[in-house]
């Protein structure tokens, strides 16, 4: 049966399955478990973390929703150990900004160990965080650090852009084996959207075509997908029919249904929110450039934040983050665009 | 009196998520005659492309909703009607059509669907209930019409088919176990338990005895069942149904199961169809979200192993069809890629019906055949 949730209400029906179906699973974060107003901690689910992602599993799941001490870096390094000894940990790393106190433990140990050890140690954990801007938090919780973790071989990297999506892909982030870092944004909490009752996992590296279109490829990531919608239903006003590709995990990458894609409509446009050096704007540039050359009829454009940290300024914070309007002027410009000028 | 000589043609509602349709081209002109049955015009939806049939025999005098326009379900679109009635009584009924549609009222109590589920043998059954007794105690009349889809199929296949049948008949289209909302549960996996779902659906449904209606492996489970209990069954209308002959696309078959993505799936659903351009990014994006769910891949493998025996079909409809006593009637689109007609001729069917430009999918690509096909079964089944 299908219901239209929220993207927070799907995150919690995905968690409530997977410890449901795997006793493994444990859930550990900031003030899951219990919160300012409580008793004694883990007495009941006051918060359900920081923005209410896990609220209510601690009654369902005694003992299994643990809250941390305010050290990431403890307890990061200790969902990464736990998982490598047989649980299926969830981490919940409310910002992630504050990633930098415990990359060791991500990247030189997580992420390596099914290599290190020629496969004899798996790493089954997932690190649930939120990113981007939108909330008025300032440089310091506002950032869409998303490509650091896609540079690393090793991490699996997760970018929901809807409730149905981060249902099916937060599933199989907990039943894959690998250590996942599963972005949330913090402005799609509220977003509603059909998703089904059942349990079903979305493979990675498998593209949502969210729109089809002959004229423009936007390829799009996590809230951007959905500026990118309101962008091409503008376009196609103007006679522009854009095919939008929302990759949904940014490692592994669906380079096929990009190209596939490229192909078809010879020009695109990538959407990313994150800073414009090595960010996925440049990198699926790249793979496109390389590898669907001879279909460009225009050169490839990238609409990214601007490469300066987040402003606190509520009316820069605005001119930040990449909108329809700014979607919209670059895929007229690249539509319209002629070789000799 | 002029009031009931004026016919509304009305948005029709296919499938249970359908809440507005586009109408891309008028068949027919203001002015023209027409005759049930015909094409009158084409309407666009989020998952597929249909004409509409007219249900009147008279002439459109006027339409209310252009090419271009998005209309909601149950909103009159045009206004048919014998020469006779004046222009006077014509337009009145235009404006009041107008009036609706700027105020986006439909007219929501014609396009009524019950869905629900129903408990059989421990598993969870989902149905949609359409028509003359749709709610309370619905089913009970003696001409209910049950629908069954096929392999990777779910109740909302038949969506050009149930909601007109539904003018005269309490029509009920059911999940098999494994598919749509139903229990993903199919336990052996057999034509004979997936016939007893069927009757167990009648039961549960108070339905006494039915006219029942099979696409390709729902085709052998009807069969099935009216072989099981022959007093349950008014009729059959088989639509390209499984095990007539051995020849099959095992390929497609094995391929839909394993398929998990858009690019392993959209090539196999092309050969679904005569004309592949019905498969859209909509019509590929349900079944991948329905093939994600949790117990469907079992589901969808152990019905391969019930349909296949290596390349070859494993099940025997047409002997089942021998011990069944009620009028039959078999639809076939000439260019079934999936099952083709070869091996089905009078010997086997004594009502066969070949439909042209239709292919495994008959009932999406030439829909009112299979709606006459299934009225004449129950004209012929019906008491």
């Amino acid at each position: 049966m299908t219901r239209t949730i929220s993207y927070r209400e799907a995150i919690n029906e995905a968690l409530a399955q997977e410890m449901e179906r795997d006793p493994n699973v444990v859930v550990m974060g900031e003030d899951n478990a219990g919160g300012a107003s409580v008793g004694s901690p883990g007495e009941a689910d006051a918060w359900g973390g920081v923005l209410g992602v896990t609220k209510g599993l601690y009654g369902r799941f005694p003992g299994r929703v643990l809250d941390t001490p305010i050290s990431e870096s403890a307890f990061i390094g200790a969902a990464i150990g736990a998982a490598t000894r047989g649980l299926r940990p969830v981490a919940e790393l409310m910002f992630i900004d504050f990633m930098g106190v415990c990359f060791d433990q991500i990247f030189n140990q997580a992420a390596k160990f099914r290599y290190m050890f020629g496969g004899n140690a798996v790493t089954p954990v997932v690190i649930r965080t939120m990113y981007g801007a939108g909330l008025r938090a300032a440089a310091q919780h506002s950032q869409c650090l998303y490509p650091i973790f896609t540079h690393i071989p090793g991490l699996k990297v997760v970018t929901p852009s809807s409730p149905y999506d981060a249902k099916g892909l937060l599933i199989s982030a907990i039943r894959d084996d690998d250590p996942v870092i599963f972005c949330e944004h913090k402005a799609l909490y509220d977003l509603t959207g059909d998703v089904p009752a059942e349990s079903y996992a979305i493979p990675f590296g498998e593209a949502n075509v969210v729109r089809e279109g002959s004229d423009v490829t936007i390829v799009a990531i996590g809230r951007m997908v959905g500026v990118a919608q309101q962008a091409a239903a503008e376009l196609a006003g103007s006679g522009i029919q854009a095919e939008i590709i929302d990759p949904r995990t940014t490692s592994p990458l669906d380079e096929d249904s990009i190209l596939e894609s490229v192909e078809s409509t010879g020009r695109l446009v990538v959407v990313d929110e994150a800073t414009p050096r090595c960010n996925l704007a440049t990198d699926i540039s790249a793979l496109v450039a390389r590898k669907a050359f001879g279909a460009l009829q225009a050169p490839i454009e990238m609409v990214t934040a601007p490469h300066t940290p987040v402003p606190f300024s509520d009316s820069l914070e605005d001119l930040y983050v990449p909108d329809a309007q700014r979607i919209v002027n670059t895929v007229k410009a690249v539509a319209e665009w002629k070789r000799d000028g | 009196m002029a009031e009931d000589r004026i016919q509304r043609v009305t948005m029709p509602k296919w499938g249970l998520s359908m809440t507005a349709g586009t109408i891309t081209e008028w068949i027919v002109a203001e002015g023209d005659e027409i005759a049930k049955g015909d094409d009158l015009v084409e309407i666009d939806t989020e998952k597929i492309a249909g004409a509409l049939e007219s249900t009147w025999d008279g002439v459109l005098r006027r339409i209310v909703a252009a090419a271009g326009s998005s209309v909601p379900v149950g909103a009159t679109i045009a206004v048919v009607a014998d020469p006779e009635v004046s222009d006077e009584d014509v337009e009145a009924a235009v404006a009041e059509a107008r009036e609706q549609l700027a105020a986006g009222v439909a007219e929501a109590e014609e396009v009524g669907a019950e869905v629900g589920t129903v408990q059989v043998d421990g598993r969870s059954i989902a149905y949609a209930t359409m028509g003359e007794g749709a709610g309370e105690g619905a089913g009970a009349g003696a001409d209910a019409i049950v629908l069954v889809h096929g392999y990777g199929g779910d109740k909302n296949s038949w969506l050009f088919v149930q909601e007109p049948l539904s003018h005269q008949h309490a029509v009920h289209a059911l999940d098999l176990p494994g598919h749509g909302e139903s229990s993903k549960d199919v336990g052996a996996g057999s034509l004979e338990e997936m016939a007893r779902v069927v009757l167990g659906f009648l039961d549960a449904r108070g339905i006494e005895r039915a006219h029942l209606v099979g696409h390709s492996l729902g085709g052998a489970v009807v069969a099935a069942a009216a072989a099981a209990a022959p007093h349950r069954v008014r009729s059959l209308t088989l639509v390209a149904p499984a095990g007539f002959g051995s020849a099959v696309d095992a390929e497609y078959l094995r391929g839909f199961a394993a398929a998990t993505s858009r690019r392993e799936l959209k090539p196999l659903l092309g050969r679904l169809f005569a004309d592949e351009s019905l498969v859209t990014r909509q019509l590929v994006d349900d079944l991948l979200r329905y093939k994600r769910i949790d117990g469907v891949d079992a589901a969808l493998r152990r019905l391969v192993d019930t349909l296949l025996d290596g390349d070859r079909q494993r099940i025997d409809t047409a002997a089942v069809l021998g011990g069944v006593p009620c009028p039959t009637v078999v639809v076939w689109g000439r260019e079934d890629r999936i099952l083709p007609p070869t091996a089905v001729d009078a010997t086997t069917a004594a009502d066969l019906r070949l439909v042209d430009g239709a292919g495994h999918m008959v009932h999406l690509e030439r829909p009112g055949e299979v709606r006459q096909a299934v009225q004449d079964a129950v004209a012929a089944g019906s008491p």
